[in-house]
Parts: C-alpha cells; sequence; structure tokens
C-alpha cells in the first residue's frame, strides 16, 4: 500500500518559530512548549488559523516562540484579549497561556469571566506556585509559609486552588498536566482543543530558580505511581505501582477516600468509576488536595454546552430576523421626524 | 399675584398670541414625575412647529431619591426660537413646578416676571417642610416679582381620568400629561404627535393610552377656556429659518453611536463595541445594543480594563473595536491604550466627561479629561484626541474618529461630556450612502513582511488580520525592532521607534483640516478660544458681543491632539487669548506651552454648562469694558 502523507501535514517543529527560546535552563516551559507543538501537529492546527495570546509573565513569552499568530498583551487580560478576538473572528482557534500570577492575582476576574462565559478557547495555566519573571515572590497559588523575598517570615494567606477555581466559574472542561508528563501532555491538550467552549488546564510548571521541587512529592520518580491518578472515563479510578489503590467515596462524606484493593474486604467494585460529565465528581477530585493526598491528572470534568460566540451568532442571527434595524439611513429616518420644504 | 383658574374668558378665542422671539421652560418635578419624558414631547412637538431648539435633562444620580425631596427633582430645559438656538437658555420663562422641592431648587433660574405653573395638589405642609418651606410660597406673596399660576394638576388630572378605570396611583400619575397639554396651548403646539405616541407607547393597555390622552385634552381645554393670567392669550413663535430636508430630534449619545456604526460602514469593518456601564456613557451602549441587526457588535464586558482589551482584541482579529466610558473609567483603560500605542492597533475611546475628580458628581457635566486625553498614560505615549461640539456634532466626530484610528492605526480619544450625550438638537439627517468611503485594506503580501512595516506618507504600520496563511506573526507590548518587529531593547531603537509613534501623531495634523474661525474677525483684538459642549454658549455670547460693536473672535477647535497646524499663527494674530472651560484650566495650558502665548482662562467647574451671560460678562472684564 502506497500511502503518501498529504503534504500540509505539520510536524511539532513546524509550529516552532525562529526566536531563540529564553526561559532559564531546566525551566519546566520547555516542556510544555514541545508538548503544545507536538499537540498542533497531532491535531493537524492550521498555523493561519490558530492565535496564541499571553499577558505577563515567564509563561507569557510562549507566543513569541510559535510560528502561529501570537498577541503578548499586559499582564492579567490575556482572557479579555482572546473575548474580543473571538467575538470579533469566532473560526480563529484561540489559545491563552498564563501563569498563577498572571491568571489568579491580576487577572482573576478576568479568568472568571472567560470561564463563565464559554468563550471557545484553550486556557492553559502553568502553575509554579511562584512569581518568576519579578524574582521569586510568593503567588496565589504558593503554600502558607511560603518565604519569599516579599514574604521572609513566610506568607500568611491560604492558596487558592486553580481547579475548584474554575469550577466555581462554571467551567465546562477542566484538566490537569504536569510539564515533565510528555507522552500525556499533548493528548491532555488535544482533548482541551476538542471541547467546544472554555477549556481551562492547570498545568504544574517546576520553576527551577525560584520554586524547585514544589511539586516533588508527587513528581519524582519514586512517587507517581502512587502519588499520581491518571483519569480515564469510564474506568475505575485505580491508581498504584500494582495498581493496589483505587478511590471510593467515604461512608458518609461527599469526599474521595484513597482505598488499599484486597484489603479489608475491599475489590475493586468498591472503587468509583470516573464520569468526565459528573460535576459533583469533579469537586472531589479538585477538593482532593494535601500532601498525603494523590493528585488527579487528566481530564477531570468535561460537559460541553453552548459557547459564547454561538450564543451571540445566535443573537445576531435573531435579530436579523426579527428587528427592523437593517439598514442605518433607514434607522436614522425612523421615528418622529419632520421635513423642512424649500422657501 | 397668585391666580385662579375658573374664570372664564372674556376676550374671543382668536384673540392674538403675544409673540416671542425665544422662549425658555424648565420642567421640574419629582423624579417619579415624568419631567423627562414631557420634556422629550414638548420637544418633539416644538421641533414639528418649525422652531430651533436645544434641550438640556439636568436629572439626579439617586435612581428614585425618596420623594419630594430637593435632591430628588428631576428636570428638563428646552430653549426655542425663530434663529440660531445655540444652547438651552440661561434663565427660563416659564418654570412648571411639580411640587415644592422644585420649586424650591429652580426658582433662582427664573426670569424677573416670569411664570411659574404649580400643582398646588401637592403643595401639602408635608411636602412643604420637605422641601425647606416655612410656609407656603404660593399664598404667602413671596413670589410677587413673577406670574404665578396655581392649579390643582392633581385634582383635575384625576378628575379628567376618573371615567377610565385607573387606580388613583395611576391615574395620578397622568398628570405630566395634563401639564403639558396646558403647556401646549400655552406655546400653540399640536397634540397630535404625542396622542400617536402615546396610543405606540401603550398599545398593550389601550386604557392607559386613552386616560392619558384625555389629560391631555384637558389641560389644554383648561388653558384655553380659563383665564389663566391677566389678559393673557398664549405665546406665539415663529418658524424658524432652517434649511431645508428632514429632521430629527438627536441626542449626542445616539448621534455618537450612530456615528462610530457610520464610520464603521464607511471602513467596511465589523463594527465590535465593548463597555462597562458608568453614568453618562451607558446611554451609547444601550443605542447601540439594539443594532445587532445592522452587523453591531456590542460587548457588556465585566469591568473598564477587560472593555478596552476586548476591544483591542477585536482590533487585532481585525475589526473596529470601540470602547466607551468615562474619566474614572477611562483611566482604568490606561494600560490597554499604551498596549494600543505600542502594537499600533486602531481604537476608539469615548469619554462622556463628568464631574471629577473620583466620583465626583455622575450625571453632572464637565470637560476636565482634557490631560488626561492628551497626557494622561505612562510613557511617551502620544494618541489623538477629538472633541464633538453639540450632539449633532457627535455623528462627525463618530466618522472621523474612525477614519483617523484605521488610517494611521492609532487609538482615537473622543470627548464627548455628559451635557452633550443627554442634551438633543434638531439634526438635518446625512445620507449616508453618498457619503465618501475610507475602506480599509488589510495586509496581504506575504512577501517582505513584517509586522510593523509601514506606510511611509502616514507611517501607520500594515494591518495584518489573523486567518490570512503567510502573514503569521507575533506582537505584544515589548518594544519592537524597526525592522523586523520582533523583540528589541537596542537603546538606537527605542529611540527611533518612540520619534516614529511621535511622527506619525503629529502627522495627523497633516491629513485634518486646518483651523478656521467660526465667528468675527481672523485677525484682532480677542480670540475666544474653545472646544467642546461649550460651543454653543461660547458662540452665542460672541454673536452678541459683535452686535454690540466689540472686535471678538471665537475659534472652536475639534482636533485636539495633535492640534490643527495653523492654530499657533492663528492665535498670534490676535492681542488676547481667552480660553473658556468647564475645568480649571487645561486647553488653557496646552496652548500656552505649545505656543507661548499669553491666553487666559474662564473657567467654571459648577457642574452645570456655561451661560451666555456669563460668558459675556467674562469677555467683557478681559477686555476692560
Amino acid at each position: 500500500m502506497n500511502v503518501v502523507a498529504k503534504p500540509e501535514a505539520l510536524k511539532p517543529k513546524d509550529y516552532a518559530s525562529d526566536q531563540e527560546v529564553r526561559w532559564c535552563p531546566g525551566c519546566g516551559d520547555y516542556a510544555i512548549l514541545r508538548a503544545v507543538q507536538k499537540a498542533l501537529a497531532d491535531i493537524g492546527a492550521k498555523k493561519e488559523k490558530t492565535v496564541f495570546v499571553s499577558g505577563i509573565g515567564c509563561a507569557a513569552r510562549f507566543p513569541y516562540y510559535l510560528s502561529t499568530y501570537g498577541f503578548h498583551t499586559i499582564h492579567g487580560r490575556a482572557p479579555s484579549i482572546a473575548t474580543g478576538i473571538k467575538i470579533t473572528n469566532p473560526e480563529l482557534d484561540v489559545w491563552i497561556v498564563s501563569g498563577d500570577g498572571d491568571s489568579l492575582s491580576i487577572g482573576g476576574n478576568h479568568l472568571l469571566h472567560l470561564i463563565r462565559r464559554n468563550v471557545d478557547v484553550q486556557f492553559l495555566l502553568f502553575n509554579n506556585e511562584i512569581y518568576g519573571l519579578t524574582k521569586g515572590q510568593y503567588s496565589p497559588t504558593s503554600r502558607a509559609g511560603t518565604r519569599s523575598p516579599s514574604t521572609p517570615l513566610g506568607s500568611v494567606d491560604k492558596p487558592i486552588s486553580p481547579v475548584a477555581f474554575a469550577l466555581g466559574a462554571g467551567a465546562r472542561f477542566i484538566a490537569r498536566g504536569i510539564d515533565s508528563m510528555q507522552k500525556k501532555l499533548p493528548d491532555v491538550f488535544a482533548r482541551a482543543h476538542a471541547h467546544k467552549g472554555a477549556s481551562f488546564v492547570e498545568i504544574y510548571q517546576n520553576c527551577i530558580v525560584y520554586n524547585d521541587g514544589v511539586f516533588s512529592n508527587f513528581t519524582e520518580k519514586d512517587v507517581v505511581a502512587n502519588r499520581q491518578i491518571h483519569l480515564e472515563h469510564g474506568k475505575p479510578i485505580i491508581f498504584g505501582a500494582e495498581n493496589q489503590f483505587g478511590l471510593r467515596v467515604a461512608d458518609g462524606k461527599l469526599a474521595l477516600e484513597v482505598v488499599s484493593i484486597g484489603e479489608d474486604g475491599i475489590t475493586e467494585d468498591d472503587i468509583v468509576v470516573h464520569d468526565e460529565t459528573d460535576r459533583i465528581m469533579a469537586h472531589m477530585l479538585a477538593e482532593m488536595q494535601g500532601a498525603d493526598r494523590p493528585v488527579a491528572i487528566g481530564v477531570l470534568y468535561c460537559d460541553p454546552m453552548t459557547s459564547y460566540e454561538e450564543g451571540m451568532q445566535g443573537l445576531q442571527a435573531r435579530a436579523k430576523k426579527q428587528s427592523m434595524n437593517h439598514d442605518l439611513n433607514e434607522l436614522l429616518r425612523r421615528g418622529h421626524t419632520w421635513t423642512v420644504e424649500d422657501a | 399675584m397668585s391666580t385662579t383658574s375658573t374664570v372664564k374668558k372674556e376676550v374671543p378665542v382668536d384673540a392674538p398670541r403675544a409673540e416671542l422671539e425665544s422662549a425658555v421652560v424648565r420642567f421640574a418635578g419629582d423624579s417619579g414625575d415624568g419631567m423627562q419624558l414631557t420634556g422629550g414631547q414638548f420637544t418633539l412637538a416644538t421641533a414639528l412647529a418649525g422652531n430651533d431648539l436645544a434641550t438640556f435633562p439636568d436629572f439626579p444620580a439617586e435612581i428614585r431619591a425618596p420623594a419630594g425631596t430637593t435632591f430628588g427633582v428631576s428636570s428638563f430645559q428646552i430653549n426655542f426660537g425663530s434663529h440660531g438656538i445655540k444652547t438651552s437658555g440661561d434663565s427660563f420663562d416659564l418654570l412648571v413646578a411639580m411640587n415644592p422641592a422644585a420649586l424650591k431648587v429652580e426658582l433662582k433660574g427664573l426670569k424677573q416676571s416670569g411664570i411659574i405653573l404649580a400643582d398646588t395638589g401637592s403643595f401639602s405642609d408635608r411636602n412643604l417642610r420637605k422641601a425647606g418651606y416655612d410656609g407656603n410660597p404660593l399664598e404667602d406673596g413671596s413670589l410677587d416679582a413673577y406670574r404665578v399660576i396655581a392649579l390643582d394638576i392633581s385634582q383635575l388630572t384625576l378628575d379628567s381620568v376618573k371615567e377610565h378605570g385607573l387606580s388613583n396611583k395611576e391615574a395620578l400619575r397622568c398628570k405630566n400629561l395634563w401639564t403639558l397639554g396646558f403647556i401646549y396651548w400655552m406655546f400653540g403646539r399640536k397634540r397630535k404627535a404625542t396622542t400617536d405616541w402615546l396610543e405606540t407607547k401603550f398599545a398593550k393597555r389601550p386604557e392607559l393610552a386613552a386616560a392619558n390622552v384625555a389629560a391631555l385634552n384637558a389641560g389644554h381645554a383648561v388653558a384655553e377656556t380659563s383665564e389663566i393670567l391677566d389678559g393673557f392669550q398664549g405665546f406665539a413663535i415663529p418658524q424658524a429659518t432652517i434649511s431645508p430636508g428632514q429632521y430629527r430630534a438627536v441626542t449626542g449619545a445616539e448621534a455618537m453611536a450612530w456615528g462610530l456604526t457610520a464610520g464603521c460602514q464607511l471602513a467596511e469593518l465589523q463594527m465590535v463595541f465593548c463597555s462597562y456601564p458608568i453614568t453618562p456613557a451607558s446611554s451609547v451602549l444601550h443605542t447601540l445594543s439594539t443594532m445587532a441587526a445592522l452587523g453591531v457588535t456590542t460587548f457588556q464586558a465585566e469591568d473598564e480594563i477587560a472593555a478596552a482589551c476586548a476591544a483591542i482584541g477585536a482590533s487585532y482579529a481585525g475589526g473596529m473595536g470601540i470602547t466607551s466610558s468615562s474619566g474614572p473609567g477611562v483611566a482604568l483603560k490606561g494600560e490597554a491604550l499604551g498596549l494600543a500605542i505600542s502594537t499600533e492597533l486602531p481604537l476608539v475611546v469615548l469619554n462622556s466627561q463628568r464631574a471629577g475628580p473620583s466620583t465626583g458628581m455622575p450625571t453632572k457635566t464637565e470637560q476636565s479629561d482634557l490631560y488626561q486625553s492628551v497626557y494622561g498614560r505612562n510613557a511617551d505615549s502620544p494618541v489623538c484626541v477629538l472633541a464633538a461640539r453639540s450632539p449633532a456634532d457627535c455623528f462627525d466626530v463618530g466618522i472621523e474618529a474612525v477614519r483617523i484610528a484605521t488610517k494611521f492605526m492609532t487609538p482615537v480619544i473622543v470627548l464627548t461630556d455628559g451635557y452633550i450625550s443627554n442634551a438633543a438638537e434638531p439634526w438635518l439627517i446625512p445620507d449616508v450612502a453618498e457619503m465618501r468611503k475610507f475602506p480599509v485594506k488589510f495586509e496581504a503580501e506575504t512577501e517582505g513582511f513584517h509586522p510593523f512595516k509601514r506606510d511611509p506618507k502616514t507611517l501607520a504600520r500594515s494591518w495584518a488580520v489573523p486567518g490570512v496563511a503567510g502573514l503569521e506573526h507575533r506582537i505584544g507590548g515589548i518594544e519592537k525592532d524597526y525592522n523586523s518587529g520582533h523583540i528589541s531593547y537596542d537603546p538606537a531603537n527605542h529611540q527611533k521607534m518612540t520619534n516614529v509613534r511621535f511622527a506619525k501623531i503629529k502627522g495627523i495634523a497633516d491629513d485634518t483640516p486646518p483651523q478656521k474661525v467660526d465667528n468675527g474677525p481672523d485677525i484682532g483684538k480677542m480670540a475666544i478660544v474653545g472646544w467642546g459642549s461649550s460651543y454653543g454658549p461660547i458662540s452665542r455670547a460672541v454673536d452678541n458681543l459683535l452686535a454690540e460693536g466689540l472686535e471678538v473672535s471665537h475659534i472652536h477647535i475639534r482636533n485636539i491632539w495633535p492640534l490643527p497646524k495653523n492654530l499657533g499663527g492663528l492665535l498670534s494674530g490676535f492681542d488676547k487669548v481667552v480660553v473658556p472651560e468647564m475645568n480649571n484650566g487645561q486647553m488653557l495650558t496646552v496652548l500656552r506651552s505649545e505656543y507661548l502665548v499669553d491666553a487666559q482662562g474662564i473657567n467654571k467647574v459648577t457642574g452645570q454648562p456655561f451661560t451666555i451671560a456669563e460668558l459675556e460678562e467674562g469677555v467683557r472684564s478681559q477686555l476692560g469694558v
């Protein structure tokens, strides 16, 4: 069989721009950039239809390193710029790249409304729990007690959970990934891309300079199997080096607990099956936090509904049918007018 | 000198009306009394009668202030006449006071011997106390300097609508129409436009339509058949000489909404209007929101910043991004404006100015955001600034803003204010189909493309829109290399880019009309330089002063930045330059710094427009006469 590759099929490297990448050596952003380029190739993204929008921060340099259209904007406002792009041309495929400070501190309001409106974009939140570009201050996702140049005695405020925030804002697609997860991360991005509406993806990203190892309790090689849950829709939530752990709904509580399969008479049948359309399940997975808890990775929630642009287009179509205002000249002459005759 | 209303007229019905060249009427009542609506209907009837006119609504910030209080008074003023009406009038000939608070607040603006029409039904002890009266001014002789028509309008209204079966509350709400009918007779206005309007408005509640029409007719009949003032037979105001054509009344907010839409049509661009509600700018958003079928996209953002950013995103995507607010909101948009300046994207920022600082007086007018517009951003960040001078002028300024924004790839700030946004004037409706188009040409040439490739003449960068293969590029707020558009921290390059941004804005003056003298000699003793909504009173004051034989000239600036190229030369032809402004002297210092001219200000910041008399007095004092 003689299969000829389509001439337009692009490879990951075709999505790289000619600009030198300037993140710190060893930064998790390099891995995410590679995964995004792979995902773009996998989904066959058209460069001319693709726009990457970013705010300010280390992550926000992302658009410069891609060969698509890109707009590096101002701190926290990428969701608003992206919304303007989508309401003007819904055909464009818009990705937003942001960090934890950009999206949850200065831009928290805009992220809330981007999600609430369900604008059809992919929102990638690179969470390194620190401000990198301004040299290491604590961020809204930093854990309480984080020592930083602005909090030498440790931070007082509690961190926000990005996925819980997104759920609270009404997100219809929520996923999580890790920078080091090179095999699976492109698939998470492809899923986000396939979802119509605001797709929210949190990516744990290691800042090698200011917060190195902050995620090591679930990313170190020796703990990965027992501390990461890779969700699959329709399958029981089982994890562990020997598939020995599972999640079940705790007795008398609306919370998930880790159980050992084979102990205390627990079998695979007791383990909860992941249903990514179940909002309550998504809440429970989002609330599963803490140093002793496993971290849910993959698609936590996916339940599409009408996007904002579709709603706007529907409204315009309805207006065109119902409204009298089709022509500006006619509109200007509607209502009470009077004519002054030639004297 | 209060008069009772029940005396039958002895004079024949066709006795001649007293002819007036012009008249000013102020309707004043509680927020809930429907004064704005009454004023709007009177405006329409007056326009239909062929008078020139100008109106000014003046209402409280509170949506429903406590009834009967002085701060809850809502007013509407109209000046109409047979020639050149340019303001809503200084003091008024007739004050309609629907309650004691309205009388208390507005009496100071009534001319000596002016007429008061008061509803005695609302002059209860309680309402008098609320308004701060110890006694009843209608009875204690304190209004003897005026001509008072005191009628129990409340009761007369109830009597006139009783057969329509309304509740007492609904019936009483017809009293503004009763009053309107009365005033219609006083000025010989026709009722038909109002009855048509009532029938359309209350199409679903015909009993309300019928009751309001009955009240209107009853008020008219009472005025016609009673001896309302000694020997008073009503006023007649001759028609104005007006250019032929089709007219409508237009507010600044409407004209701006339509002008921006026309501009986008002439540029052949999709209009994307992004805004966050704020007084007094919201009415532009409301007007445009009804125009979806015309292809107008409106977006109510979560805040001012998001509104500006969404507009920038719209322009990036190839639409005409427009954002609108008032001063405090524009302050929030400042950083986004910097992005549009740096990425050289077209953007229109509409500022309906209001009294400040901070929340200030949201419903009151001021023109104090000139510094904010011209200078109010971090770094060297020049933009184009235009100012509309009247409600109808907003249409032309809206078009011009879109033209400049797209031709020069720059933000354009458009200044109006609370006064012209809400005020209305007759407008000769233009034919949009006959206007000269200025279609935008997006970049299409991939060969040698980079996003900061410039038109050598205008210095505008090329506008490459996502969706075109071969033009993929990255832009942002970081400084760009002049020759490639890539990020650059090169010192000489930043100097060059700063210079080119400056030169581009300066070059707009080559593409806009030279400054003309609006009235008076081109060279002479005194130039009175105005901008924005003070056009009306300045223009009329200069008219009057010239008629008195004083040597004054009126120069009115639309192009605030860059200033017209010939302005400096023009000003140097006058011995004195006087700049009246509703601020503490902002254009004044701009002119002083640009032209080293010893200009003097006439400044007022009361939240109210200039009166003609104030300006005449100010100019006389500067002339030393």
